[in-house]
């Protein structure tokens, strides 16, 4: 089935809470196209090796490794080092030398690209770009980072191209900007309680920065730019990874609002370990006739509970497909295995393709 | 006290349930939601929990910090002055000053939990004994503990590293601060725990106070009584097979959780304390009571 979603796709974006499978669904349905004889690269970006674990590689670096696994395309996987990419592409945009030192060795960027939230997606979004650009691979799958509200890699390129937007860089580069006529109605008052309320140190570190990259917006912009058109491109398909319950499908069903409303090709939900329906019917007499009393008892009340949680995930999952419409849905059962390994990514193809 | 773990292993649930247990103790406490989560006050049956502290339950208060507010509060008492503040905060080139000044949202959020549990509220709130936080997942929780000190080493001197200083020795003072670590007894959470607890020892020299493994199932089959099962799946019907199954399927699913279980002891520094899997389709306040009595037994 998730074939057909990814045919004539180049990009595959995994999204989803924290916590439901979104690497493992990743690395399966990158396992499971390379196995179809695509040539994919799988990416995460994750501080816990996620990926590596679910691929049962000990390590991943800022490049793509190839994965072995006996398959008819060929599957590689990369962990991405956000600092890295950060400056690499700095490295990319600088004009020269001087100016890259001058941004690599500022603190306020080597804080930027270490410890800010967002820039870790953004970073993510840059290096799936790059490697479209390069088109060596047929299907890119993107197991986008755990984010606090979820959705903040889709704002992350736009959000970087605001957060040295020009306007900001004009009160530092301008020459003389830091005095107080040329910041402007508004502006000295801004300065003067920012120095009372942070101290003049930061001010310097910011200016540094603010003017070492001046030279680099317009590249980074227009890069931005690029990263928001390629997914919006029809080539890229958002997949979205839910569990069953109730508060994976809230996000779930919130996510696939936001992703409408910002015109991103959305192409189906995966939930993953659901409990299958039970069969009609009473198993009670039946195994208390097959076990003895107390073993019968045991079996009865696991069957009951099962039942319950089966039930629950049946109505939320109707609650999920009520909130998209008429895109597709596909469950994975509870698999009794932890997946973390090519095999238990093997188990999951049957279910996903 | 900080929650933290890898995202879906039930840190709102603990955090909660400790909540409930501090509450039971006579504590002041109050649940801070750090990510707008908003999850607090469903399970509470509360119609919202905002930046200001709301009542769930006796002695049990909850906020959701908001960054943009907190910080509006920080500048206010920085400058004296919620006028100043107010102007600066509605600036659009303060917003962009400050969206570049790196992991401010952070200090900011993590500085409004460290004012909760203060016993002289800078922004003139009531006292607390406990602040409980149910902070983002390991790896963004390590980067909001870690805010104050990146911060105070931006700063270098000035108010802000001032503060951001003494933020930062509240945090790594084990007097003071608590960590407890969330997981599932699962390959990746137990991968994460033992990440996150060399992380934290190896950045920050913190240690990890406890480790709650959540939603263990029982071991309720024996391997004998295991073998008998899968012996009668051939002569059983559908419905009593299914029942047949599912029994071997949890008892399958045990083995393996207390097979992680007893790595994550062999691996982990801190003490570690289960909470059984509960049953129930939607977890309420009963259960949520339920879990907070084995949380105190336990800790």
């Amino acid at each position: 089935m998730i074939e057909n979603w990814l045919e004539r796709k180049e990009v595959c974006i995994c999204c989803g809470s924290g916590g439901v499978g979104k690497t493992t669904a990743s690395a399966a349905i990158a396992l499971g196209m390379a196995a179809r004889g695509k040539k994919v690269v799988v990416l995460t970006i994750d501080p816990a090796k996620r990926l590596a674990n679910s691929l049962g590689l000990a390590e991943l670096g800022n490049e793509e490794r190839l994965v072995e696994a006996d398959v008819e395309g060929e599957l590689w996987a990369m962990m991405l080092d956000p600092k890295r990419t950060f400056d690499d592409i700095v490295e990319w945009h600088a004009p020269d030398e001087r100016t890259r030192d001058a941004v690599l060795s500022n603190r306020i960027y080597q804080e930027l690209s270490n410890a800010v939230a967002g820039s870790q997606e953004y970073m993510a979004m840059e290096k799936l770009y790059e490697l479209h650009q390069e088109g060596r691979y047929d299907l890119l799958v993107l197991d986008t980072p755990p984010t606090r509200n979820a959705l903040d890699f889709i704002d992350a390129p736009k959000k970087l191209a605001a957060f040295i937007d020009s306007r900001a860089l004009q009160f530092f580069t301008a020459p003389g900007a830091l005095s107080l006529k040329l910041v402007g109605r508004g502006g000295g008052l801004v300065f003067s309680g920012l120095k009372r309320a942070t101290g003049i140190d930061l001010l310097d570190d910011l200016s540094t920065f603010f003017s070492s990259f001046a030279g680099m917006t317009e590249g980074f912009r227009e890069r931005a730019g690029h990263v928001n058109e390629l997914l919006a491109d029809s080539r890229t398909a958002f997949v979205l990874v839910t569990s069953p319950r109730s508060d994976a499908i809230e996000e779930a069903g919130w996510f696939h609002h936001r992703l409408m409303d910002a015109g991103l090709p959305f192409a189906g939900a995966v939930a993953n370990r659901v409990r299958p329906a039970p069969p009609r019917g009473d198993a009670g007499a039946e195994v208390e006739e097959l076990l003895d009393g107390p073993l019968a008892r045991k079996v009865l009340r696991t069957w009951e509970e099962e039942r319950q949680l089966a039930k629950r995930d049946r109505a939320n999952l109707a609650t999920l497909r009520r909130r998209l419409g008429r895109k597709p849905i596909i469950e994975i059962p509870y698999i009794d295995d932890d997946v973390h390994d090519i095999d238990g990514l093997r188990k999951m193809d049957e279910y996903l393709f | 006290m900080l929650v933290t773990g890898k995202g879906g292993v039930g840190k709102t649930t603990v955090a909660a349930a400790l909540g409930l247990a501090a509450a039971r103790r006579g504590l002041r406490t109050v649940l801070c939601e750090v990510a707008e989560q908003e999850r607090l006050a469903a399970m509470f049956g509360a119609s919202e929990v905002g930046h200001s502290e709301l009542e769930l339950a006796p002695g049990l208060f909850a906020v959701s910090v908001d960054p943009e507010r907190a910080k509006e509060e920080w500048l206010g008492y920085q400058l004296k002055s919620g006028t100043l503040a107010g102007v600066l905060g509605g600036s659009r080139l303060f917003q962009y000053l400050t969206a570049a000044a790196p992991g401010l949202s952070e200090l900011v959020t993590i500085g409004k939990v460290w004012d909760l549990a203060q016993l002289e509220r800078r922004t003139g709130g009531s006292v607390f004994d406990l602040a409980i936080v149910d902070a983002p997942a390991t790896g963004h929780g390590l980067a909001m503990l870690r805010a104050p000190r990146t911060f105070a080493g931006v700063a270098k001197v000035g108010p802000i590293a001032r503060q951001a200083a003494t933020i930062d020795a509240f945090l790594r003072d084990g007097a003071s601060t608590g960590v407890l670590v969330t997981a599932l007894p699962e390959e990746m959470p137990v991968n994460e725990t033992i990440d996150f607890e060399r992380s934290l020892r190896e950045e920050l020299g913190m240690g990890v106070d406890a480790i709650v493994v959540n939603a263990l199932h029982p071991r309720r089959f024996s391997a004998a009584e295991a073998r008998t099962l899968e012996s009668l799946d051939g002569r059983a019907g559908p419905a009593a097979r299914a029942a047949l199954r599912a029994a071997l399927s949890e008892h399958n699913r045990a083995r393996a959780e207390h097979a992680q279980l007893r790595r994550l002891k062999r691996a982990a520094a801190a003490p570690l304390a289960t909470l059984p899997c509960i049953f129930e389709p939607e977890l309420g306040l009963r259960e949520l009571e339920q879990l907070s009595a084995e949380l105190e037994r336990k800790l």
